[in-house]
């Protein structure tokens, strides 16, 4: 064999056999004193070893270093061997030291280098008073950057939107659809039977409620003037907010964090106009179209309550429900494109915000949930403020 | 070949199959204790794959693989556990938790394993650290906050965290600059001489092949075509082994060795 793989046999082959803990030993000779090692200086015994080293007195350094018996050696070891002798007696260790063999020197010697790089210094802690001030401090001004970059990224995509619509050539018709799927018609299901359930539960909040003061038969318009004004809206807003706007950051995210987004600006191309527009335009969409399904399954809810636990005829229930006016239905899902807007543009901007990692993904995912819903009902109940006022 | 002993990794017909795709086809492979293999392929020849396959992260379709004479797949978990602290893996694009500070990353095994206080172990990350040839200031940082060169090197200094007998390298030097690919060789060389590692390092990097690596295996055609010192690989007559070890990139890169 002409390659280097006998040697480092023999190499392995010359290595001690295990030989138990590790000891060190300082003895007083007629030649001054002499520091002997031996035993094993590995991991499995580092806590012992290391009791063992801080015992030893630092003041009177031996004069002579025996190696007799020495066992295993690994970088743990070569560490606490390291730290007893002190780099300078490393640096001027002899070329042959009885015991050392040359691949323990030289491990030794590398460890010895390597400690002699300082450890930075530790950071000072500061006031806990202080420091909750400051974080107080940083939050509040996070909050504020956080909804001007909101206002800046909504004009963004509105000149996006302004600079594309007049281009028939520039609408990305199949990216479109393809979000109206996965945003609207994939929710379907989820929203019909959740607002089925509770619109349900409205009905028998009502039935309770009501039927102290003999007054069931308004179950009915209770549950549709909930439906109409608020619950259809809000709860299709809400689940889109956890459904759609994480989905929306995490995409983007995953870009960002991939690169994709700078490859597509120095291509010359539009990240908003690709990546965002599209969003917002299919959740627009989407979300009203998801609405009006939520309200008619709340009524569906409610309608089956009535019927089966109320004893209100199908035809009398139906009755009820068209004098309501429709401008509570109106004015419910006036609400929905607005919510759309927000979701859409909240998702996708925290997805612009987050970092490279996976870690920070999932951070401005999570905060994207928490914004949009924060946001979808401050709205809502401002909305419900002002109509009420006007009389609407 | 008796000279070597009993190969400490040992594939035996293996094979590979993603659906339709055969990646390795009766693939053989040894590695002996102490040495430094290099194994080189195409893009596409399934050099991680047999990596991933050899640490037990993915269970061959047919063959096997045993380490220091067992199989990790069928051991029980206790005993694979065991026998995965002996071997230390140092991924592609590190794989460092990038919840975790560099210096955690590394005392994370030795906390785990090690039984090793805190403080103790935190010690000894440091001395990784800087072996790996880490600055100290860069251990308290998050691996986002580091350059691909420091990431791998970070990942290295764990992958050494609990002194491994067996160290598994994917492309350690793609990515790093020239100085600090041929410092990496170096660090290889002297931890493999004081340690006494064996080391499988898939690799792309002519010169660390050239000035590391005892043996190179290549791939091609699903399976070791040829496995040997690098002069005997070199003189292999196959059209992509010529190619590769004779192109302008090999000449220089063998040049460059024989001249320091």
């Amino acid at each position: 064999m002409t390659d280097g793989v006998d040697d480092s046999d023999n190499e392995v082959a010359a290595r001690a056999a295990p030989t138990g803990p590790g000891r060190c030993r300082l003895e007083q000779g007629p030649r001054g004193s002499r520091l002997t090692i031996s035993g094993d200086w590995t991991l499995a015994y580092y806590s012992a070893l290391r009791r063992a080293v801080a015992a030893m007195p630092r003041t009177q350094l031996p004069g002579e270093l025996s190696f007799e018996g020495l066992g295993e050696l690994d970088t743990a070891g070569a560490t606490l061997l390291a730290n007893l002798l002190g780099s300078e007696r490393l640096r001027e260790l002899p070329e042959s030291v009885p015991g050392l063999t040359t691949e323990y020197r030289a491990l030794l010697l590398t460890v010895g280098r390597a400690l002699e790089a300082k450890a930075p210094p530790p950071r000072p802690r500061g006031n806990v008073l202080i420091e909750l001030l400051g974080r107080i401090g940083r939050t509040v001004e996070t909050v504020g950057r956080q909804v001007v970059t909101l206002l800046g990224f909504m004009g963004l995509t509105l000149s996006a939107l302004a600079l594309a619509l007049p281009r028939p050539q520039r609408w990305r018709i199949t990216a479109l659809v393809s979000h109206i799927e996965q945003t609207g018609l994939n929710a379907v299901p989820i929203v019909a039977l959740l607002t089925f359930m509770v619109g349900a539960v409205v009905a028998f909040l009502g039935a309770t409620v009501l039927n102290n003061f003999g007054a069931s038969i308004y179950t009915v318009d209770l549950v549709a003037y909930s439906f109409m004004r608020e619950f259809g809206v809000l709860l299709t807003a809400i689940m889109l907010a956890g459904r759609t706007a994480s989905a929306f950051t995490a995409q983007i995210g995953s870009m960002k964090a991939n690169e994709e987004l700078d490859a597509l600006r120095v291509q010359g191309l539009d990240p908003i106009e690709l990546l965002v527009l599209p969003r917002v335009l299919a959740l627009i969409i989407a979300l009203p179209m998801l609405a009006f399904l939520a309200v008619l399954c709340g009524l569906a809810g409610g309608g089956a309550v009535a019927l089966l636990s109320l004893d209100i005829p199908l035809p009398r229930f139906l009755e009820i429900l068209s004098n309501v006016p429709l401008q509570h239905f109106l004015v419910g899902l006036v609400k929905a494109p607005v919510f759309a807007f927000l979701i859409a543009l909240i998702g996708c901007l925290e997805g612009f915000k987050s970092g490279s990692s996976a870690e920070s993904v999932g951070n401005h995912t999570t905060s994207s949930v928490v914004q949009s819903i924060f946001v979808v009902i401050l709205l809502d109940a401002l909305a419900a403020l002002f109509f009420m006022e006007m009389g609407w | 070949m008796s000279a070597r002993g009993e190969p400490i990794v040992q594939v035996r017909g293996l094979v590979n199959r993603f659906g339709e795709h055969v990646v390795h086809h009766g693939l053989d492979l040894d590695l002996y204790r102490g040495e430094i293999l290099g194994v080189v392929g195409g893009s596409g020849t399934g050099k991680s794959v047999l990596l991933r396959s050899i640490v037990g992260l993915r269970r061959p379709s047919a063959g096997e693989v045993r380490i220091l004479g067992e199989n990790l797949l069928d051991l029980p978990p206790l005993r694979r556990a065991e026998l995965e602290r002996r071997s230390g893996v140092l991924f592609q694009n590190g794989a460092l938790f990038s919840s975790l500070t560099v210096i955690e990353n590394i005392a994370l095994p030795l906390i785990e394993h090690a039984d090793l206080p805190r403080a103790d172990a935190e010690h000894l990350a440091r001395v990784k650290l800087a072996l790996a040839g880490l600055p100290p200031e860069a251990g308290d940082k998050y691996p986002s906050e580091l350059s691909g060169g420091m990431v791998k090197r970070a990942a290295l200094a764990r992958a050494l965290a609990l002194d491994p007998a067996l160290l598994f390298l994917d492309e350690p030097t793609a990515g790093l600059d020239p100085i600090g690919a041929a410092a990496f060789d170096q660090l290889l060389l002297t931890l493999r001489a004081s340690l006494g590692l064996t080391v499988f390092m898939v690799t792309h990097d002519l010169d660390t092949i050239y000035t590391t690596c005892d043996r190179v295996a290549v791939l091609s055609r699903k399976r070791v075509l040829v496995a040997g010192p690098l002069q005997q690989v070199a003189a292999t007559d196959d059209p992509w082994v010529r190619d590769y070890f004779h192109g302008p990139r090999g000449r220089a890169a063998q040049f460059a060795a024989q001249t320091t």
